[in-house]
C-alpha cells in the first residue's frame, strides 16, 4: 500500500481472476485504505461462465459468512456486512465497489498485452500451465508491468529459476511479491 | 529399480513420519513424496519441524520442483500435490473428501505416470483417504506398503487402505523404513 500511494493512478490487473473474490477483497481494500477513486481493476479470465459470475458479484450467504472471518481476520476497518445486500440465500456486493473494475475476457496462453499495470496479481493460476506456457506468461507479464511495478504470485509460486528472476526483486515478508527492477 | 516412494497419514502422522524419515539413510536412492492432512494456514512449519530429526534434505513444494533422488518433498497446505515425469505440479482444485492435499490425488498421479517404479505408503489416519490411491498404484504395476493398524494411533485409515487395496506389506511402524531402504537399495550393491 505504501508503494501504490505514491502513484497518482493505480492500474491493477488480476490475471485469472476466477469467479472475482480476490477482486472485491482488492476493491474494498483499496477503499479502505482511501486509494479506490485513483484505481482502475482489469479482471481478466479465459472462461466467459466464471466471468459472468465475477461480474455479478452475487455469492451465497454461506460463502459470506467464511468471508466476514477472512475480513476480519485480515485486520478489515469497517463492517463487512457495509459491503454487500443480502436476500434470501445469496448476497450481492454494493454496487459502488464495482465502478472501477472493468470485467473483460483475456487468455493469457495466447492473447497479449492490453496495457501497463502498476500491480498483477496472478495467484494459483499459473500452477495450471507448463513450464512453456509459464514462460510465454511471465513473457506477457513482464512487457505488461510498468517500471517498479509488482507482480504478485501465489504462496507456493516462485519467480526463481525462471528466465526473468534477474528483472525482479522480492518484497520482503511472506507473501509473493516481486518488484520489476529491469 | 524403484524411483519414487509416496506417503500417505494424517491423524497422529506428525509423529510417525518423524520416526519413519529418521529411520532413512542420507544415501537413500529414491524421492519421497509426502501427503499429512493439516490445516490449511500452517504454512511450511511441518518440514522445518521434522527437519532436525532426518538425514535427507526436505522441502515444501514450490509449483514445477525438480522431483530429485534422495529428497522428501512435502505437499503443502491447501494445495493438491501432483508428479510429473521429472516434476511436481500443484493444484487448488477442490477438496478430494473433504482434504486439500489428497493422499488419493497424489498417489493415483504417481500411479500413473512411475507405473511399477512407485512404493505407496499408508500411515495412521482417521480417514479413508489414501485407500484408493494406494490400489491405484497396486493396479499400474507398483508396491504397497501399510503400517500394522494395532501399531498406528489411528487405525482408520490403514484399515481402509487394506480393505480396499492389495496391500503388498502390513508392517509395525519401525520395520517401514528399513523396508523400503532394502527395497530401494540399487541392485548393483
Amino acid at each position: 500500500m505504501p508503494i501504490l500511494r505514491t502513484y497518482p493512478f493505480i492500474r491493477i490487473w488480476h490475471a485469472g481472476c476466477s469467479t472475482g473474490q480476490e477482486v472485491y477483497s482488492m476493491a474494498i481494500l483499496l477503499e479502505e485504505e482511501g486509494l479506490y477513486p485513483r484505481c482502475r481493476i482489469y479482471a481478466t479470465d479465459m472462461n466467459e461462465m466464471v466471468l459472468k459470475q465475477a461480474k455479478s458479484g452475487i455469492f451465497s450467504l454461506q460463502l459470506m459468512q467464511e468471508y466476514t472471518q477472512l475480513y476480519l481476520k485480515a485486520g478489515g476497518k469497517r463492517s463487512f456486512s457495509e459491503y454487500y445486500t443480502a436476500a434470501y440465500d445469496s448476497a450481492i456486493f454494493r454496487s459502488s465497489l464495482k465502478e472501477n473494475i472493468v470485467f473483460s475476457q483475456h487468455n493469457l496462453a495466447t492473447d497479449s498485452s492490453f496495457n501497463e499495470f502498476n500491480v498483477i496479481l496472478c495467484r494459483n493460476v499459473l500452477i495450471y500451465f507448463n513450464k512453456t506456457l509459464q514462460k510465454r506468461v511471465y513473457e506477457l507479464f513482464h512487457v505488461s508491468l510498468c517500471p517498479f511495478g509488482i507482480l504478485g504470485l501465489g504462496r507456493q509460486e516462485t519467480l526463481r529459476f525462471t528466465p526473468y528472476e534477474a528483472y525482479y526483486e522480492e518484497l520482503k515478508g511472506s507473501e509473493k511479491l516481486y518488484r520489476r527492477i529491469h | 529399480m524403484f524411483k519414487l516412494v509416496v506417503i500417505g497419514t494424517s491423524l497422529g502422522g506428525l509423529s510417525a513420519l518423524k520416526l519413519l524419515l529418521a529411520e532413512l539413510p542420507a544415501d537413500f536412492p529414491a524421492a519421497i513424496a509426502v501427503v499429512q492432512h493439516r490445516h490449511r494456514d500452517s504454512e511450511d512449519m511441518m518440514s522445518s519441524f521434522l527437519r532436525p530429526y532426518i538425514a535427507l534434505p526436505i522441502k515444501e513444494v514450490v509449483d514445477k520442483d525438480d522431483l530429485l533422488p534422495g529428497t522428501v518433498y512435502v505437499a503443502p497446505s491447501d494445495y493438491h500435490l501432483l508428479v510429473e515425469a521429472d516434476y511436481f505440479t500443484l493444484s487448488t482444485d477442490e477438496p478430494v473428501s473433504y482434504a486439500r492435499p489428497s493422499i488419493d490425488v497424489l498417489f493415483e498421479s504417481a500411479a500413473d505416470v512411475y507405473g511399477e517404479f512407485v512404493i505407496g505408503v499408508i500411515l495412521t489416519g482417521a480417514n479413508q483417504d489414501g485407500a484408493k490411491g494406494l490400489a491405484a498404484i497396486k493396479a499400474q504395476g507398483g508396491s504397497t506398503i501399510v503400517q500394522e493398524p494395532s501399531t498406528a494411533e489411528s487405525a482408520t485409515m490403514p484399515e481402509a487402505a487394506i480393505a480396499t487395496a492389495v496391500v503388498d506389506w502390513i508392517l509395525p511402524l519401525s520395520d517401514i523404513a528399513p523396508h523400503l531402504t532394502n527395497l530401494c537399495q540399487p541392485v548393483w550393491k
